[in-house]
C-alpha cells in the first residue's frame, strides 16, 4: 500500500475479566493530526501501548505503512507515554541522546538532534541539569523532546497537552502541527476538546474500548440535529409553538434555543420571531465537540 | 529535519548502550568512588599495621651472663611450642631490669644458671611460662644426669630424636597463617561486592520503574536487553571495583612484604576472586534483577529481595565463622560445591588453600550450568512484571503469564 498510514484493525485486549479493548479500529493518514478522546478507562492509553508494542493485544494488528509494525518499525514512533518518564538523575542532554541511541541513531546524529530539539522546545538552557531539578513544565518539554529526538515517522502521544501553562501549550500545538505538516502521521489522545476540535484534522471517539465515532468533526456534526438561537426580547412564551418540524430546546434568558427538525424552514421561523417586536440575535448553532462528545458517551449510557 | 535513517539496532549494540549507561553513570557517581577510595585506604592501612606490628618476633627475652648459656636451649624449646623468640645478653642485672621496666625485653633470666628465674614487668605470657617450664625441667634434668654420671648433650640428643611416628591416613594440608587471612579479606570482598552491586542491580530495575521511564525505553528495546545491559553494566563496574582493590591490595602487601607468599599464589587468589565474583554477580543478580521487578517503589526493593539476599549472608556468615578456625571443615566443604553457598564460601577456601582440584571444578561447573537457567527464569519473570507498576506483583502471577 505505502500510503503511510498508522491502521489500529480490530484490536482487542482483556486484562483477566475486564475488556479493555473490544475490536477496537481507526486509522491516521499521513500528514494528519488525529485526536483521541474517551473517558478515563475508556482504552485510549491501552490502545496506545499496544501500538507501541509495550504491550500485546490479544487480537487484532497495528500495521504501519500496510505492513504490520515490529520492533524495527517501532523505533519509527515518537512515544509520549501517559505515565511520563525519564531517569530523574540523568542530564537533560545525555537523557535525549541516549534515548535517541536507543531508536538506532549514531552518536553524531543523535547529539545534533538533542540540540535541535532543546533549541526549538525552548529548553537549550537547561541541557547539563538534572531532569529531576526541572520545573514540571520543562520536565514536559523535555519529555517532548524525548519523544522527538530520534526523527519519528509517526508520533503517539499520550496527553500531551496535560499539565501545560498556555504557552507550552502553543509551542506544543505547533510542533504537533509541524510533525504533521512534515508528511507524517500524528495520534494524540486529550480530554481539552476545544484543543482537540481546533488542532485536528481528524477525531475519534472510543466508549469502553469501543470506536463510537471515527472523522472530521463536521462528520460527526453532520448526524446530530441543528439549533438555532434567536435573541427577541419582546417574545411571549410559546411563541415558537407551532412552527412546523421546530422544538423548543431551552430557554436562556431572553435567547431561545431551538431543535431543527424534518421540514422546519429557518425564514418562517424568523418571520414568527419578527413578529414579536425586535430580534437582536439569530443563528444557527454548530455542536461544538465537547457537546457532540456528550451525545455519544451519554447514548451509549443509555443503551 | 535530518532524514529518518534505517534504524536497525542490533541485540548486541542494545545491551551495549545500556550497559554503557550504567557504567557511565555509576562510575561517576559519589557512592562509587567513595566505596572505592575508603575500601583501598582501609586495606593499604591494615598492610602498613601489620607492617609496624608484625615482622619480628613474638617476644625479646633477656639472659644475664651467667644464664647466656641457656639462651640457645630456650629458643629451641619456643620454637617447638610456636614461639619466635628473640634472645640477646644484657650487661648485668641491673641493666637487664631496667630493660623489663621500659618494656625493651618482655623477661629476663636471671640467677645462677642451676635454676631458671625470670624477671618481667608485669606477668608473664602464658606461652612464654610454658616455655619456661619445659627449660626449667631440662636444667633440672641436665643436672640429675651429670649426677648419675651421664652426658647431659647425648641424653638430650637422644630424647630429641625420639618422637612419635605418625601415620597420615590421608595428609592433610599445611595451612599458612596467612592464607587464611587472605581468605578472610576474599571472603569480605565478594561478600561485600555481591550485596552492594546485587541490591544496586535490584534498586536500578526499580529506578526505571518507579520513574516509569521503562515504557518509553520498552518502546524501542526488548525487556531482556534492557534487563542483560543493567546486569552486565553494573556487573562491570563492580568488576573494575573488585580488580583495583584486589589488585592494590595485594600489590601494597607484596610490596610491603607483609604478604610473604608466593607472587603466584597471590595472583591466584586475585584471579579466583574475580572468577567468583563474575559467577556469583551473574547468578544473583539475575535473580535480583527478576525480584525487583516484581515492585514499584524503592521501599519495597529490601522486601522482595531479602529471601535471595539471606544465601549471600548465610554462606558469608558460616564461613567467615568456621573457616579460619577450622578450613577443613567437612559442612562448609559440603556447602562451599552448592551453586548457593559456593560463590561467598568457595574464594574464601581458594584463598586458604587446600581445595582439591575436582571441588574447584565442580563448583564452577555447576553455578555455570545453572546460568543459563536463570537467565531464562529471570528474563521471563521480568518480562512479565516490569510494566506492571502499582502493587507488588505476585511471583506466581510473573511466572504464568506467556
Amino acid at each position: 500500500m505505502g500510503d503511510g498510514r498508522l491502521e489500529i484493525d480490530r484490536i482487542s485486549k482483556r486484562f483477566g475479566d475486564v475488556i479493555a479493548l473490544k475490536e477496537t479500529t481507526f486509522d491516521v493518514r499521513a500528514g494528519e493530526l488525529f485526536g483521541f478522546v474517551g473517558s478515563n478507562g475508556a482504552g485510549k492509553t491501552t490502545t496506545m501501548r499496544i501500538a507501541l508494542g509495550v504491550l500485546a493485544a490479544d487480537a487484532g494488528e497495528v500495521r504501519y505503512d500496510g505492513t504490520p509494525i515490529n520492533l524495527e518499525t517501532r523505533r519509527h514512533i515518537g512515544y509520549m507515554p501517559e505515565e511520563r518518564g525519564l531517569y530523574p538523575k540523568m542530564k537533560v542532554a545525555e537523557q535525549l541522546v541516549y534515548l535517541a541511541r536507543l531508536h538506532g541513531l549514531g552518536t553524531a546524529a543523535a547529539r545534533r538532534s538533542m540540540e535541535d530539539w532543546t533549541e526549538r522546545l525552548g529548553v537549550a538552557a537547561r541541557r547539563d541539569d538534572e531532569v529531576q531539578k526541572l520545573s514540571l513544565g520543562n520536565q514536559q518539554r523535555v519529555q517532548l523532546a524525548a519523544a522527538l529526538v530520534h526523527n519519528p515517522t509517526i508520533l503517539v502521544l499520550d496527553e500531551p497537552f496535560s499539565g501545560l501553562d498556555p504557552i507550552a501549550v502553543e509551542v506544543m500545538s505547533k510542533v504537533l502541527l509541524d510533525k504533521a505538516n512534515d508528511g507524517i502521521p500524528v495520534v494524540f489522545s486529550s480530554h481539552q476538546l476545544e484543543l482537540v476540535e481546533r488542532l485536528c484534522h481528524r477525531v475519534g471517539i472510543i466508549r469502553n474500548g469501543q470506536m463510537v465515532a471515527v472523522g472530521t468533526v463536521d462528520d460527526l456534526r453532520a448526524g446530530g440535529t441543528v439549533e438555532m438561537v434567536v435573541d427577541a426580547p419582546g417574545a411571549p412564551k410559546g411563541w415558537a409553538d407551532g412552527l412546523a418540524g421546530v422544538t423548543v430546546r431551552a430557554h436562556e434568558g431572553n435567547r431561545t434555543i431551538l431543535e431543527l427538525g424534518d421540514g422546519a424552514d429557518d425564514q418562517e421561523i424568523l418571520r414568527a420571531a419578527l413578529a414579536t417586536g425586535p430580534v437582536t440575535e439569530f443563528s444557527r448553532r454548530r455542536p461544538s465537540l465537547t457537546e457532540l462528545y456528550r451525545n455519544v458517551v451519554s447514548q451509549g449510557d443509555e443503551a | 529535519m535530518t532524514e529518518q535513517p534505517n534504524v536497525r539496532l542490533g541485540s548486541w549494540s542494545a545491551v551495549s548502550l545500556v550497559a554503557g549507561r550504567e557504567v557511565n553513570t555509576r562510575l561517576r557517581s559519589k557512592a562509587f568512588l567513595i566505596t572505592t577510595a575508603a575500601t583501598l585506604v582501609l586495606l593499604i592501612g591494615a598492610s602498613l599495621v601489620f607492617k609496624l606490628i608484625g615482622g619480628g618476633s613474638d617476644a625479646t627475652v633477656g639472659f644475664t651472663e651467667q644464664n647466656a648459656a641457656l639462651a640457645q636451649p630456650f629458643k629451641a624449646v619456643a620454637s617447638s611450642i610456636g614461639q619466635n623468640v628473640d634472645t640477646k645478653t644484657v650487661p648485668s642485672e641491673e641493666a637487664g631490669r631496667d630493660q623489663v621496666a621500659d618494656q625493651s625485653i618482655d623477661a629476663l633470666v636471671v640467677g645462677d644458671g642451676t635454676n631458671v628465674r625470670v624477671v618481667v614487668k608485669k606477668d608473664l605470657d602464658d606461652n612464654l611460662r610454658n616455655a619456661f617450664n619445659v627449660l626449667a625441667g631440662q636444667v633440672v634434668l641436665n643436672q640429675e644426669i651429670t649426677k648419675l654420671g651421664g652426658d647431659p648433650a647425648q641424653v638430650n640428643s637422644a630424647v630429641a630424636n625420639a618422637k612419635v611416628d605418625v601415620e597420615e591416613l590421608e595428609e592433610p594440608y599445611p595451612y599458612d597463617p596467612q592464607q587464611l587471612v587472605l581468605g578472610i579479606i576474599a571472603g569480605i570482598l565478594i561478600y561485600m561486592s555481591l550485596l552492594l552491586n546485587g541490591q544496586m542491580v535490584a534498586q536500578g530495575v526499580v529506578e526505571e520503574k518507579s520513574s516509569r521511564v521503562v515504557e518509553l525505553l520498552l518502546s524501542t528495546i526488548r525487556p531482556w536487553q534492557l534487563m542483560a545491559g543493567k546486569v552486565l553494566g553494573i556487573g562491570l563496574v563492580g568488576l573494575i571495583q573488585m580488580v583495583v582493590i584486589g589488585g592494590v591490595g595485594v600489590a601494597t602487601a607484596l610490596a610491603l612484604d607483609v604478604l610473604t607468599i608466593s607472587a603466584t599464589a597471590a595472583v591466584g587468589t586475585v584471579v579466583w576472586l574475580v572468577v567468583w565474583y563474575l559467577l556469583g554477580f551473574l547468578m544473583y543478580s539475575l535473580v535480583f534483577a527478576a525480584l525487583g521487578a516484581l515492585v514499584s517503589r524503592q521501599e519495597d526493593v529490601g522486601g522482595v529481595i531479602s529471601p535471595a539476599l539471606m544465601f549471600v549472608i548465610v554462606g558469608y556468615v558460616i564461613g567467615i565463622s568456621v573457616l579460619p578456625s577450622d578450613p577443613d571443615n567437612t559442612l562448609v566443604e559440603t556447602l562451599s560445591i552448592i551453586p548457593v553457598f559456593a560463590p561467598t564460601m568457595m574464594p574464601m577456601r581458594l584463598a586458604m588453600g587446600g581445595v582439591p582440584v575436582w571441588e574447584a571444578v565442580v563448583s564452577v561447573g555447576l553455578v555455570v550450568a545453572l546460568i543459563p537457567a536463570l537467565v531464562w527464569l529471570a528474563g521471563k519473570i521480568y518480562a512479565n512484571a516490569v510494566m506492571r507498576s502499582g502493587a507488588r506483583v505476585k511471583l506466581s502471577d510473573a511466572l504464568r503469564q506467556v
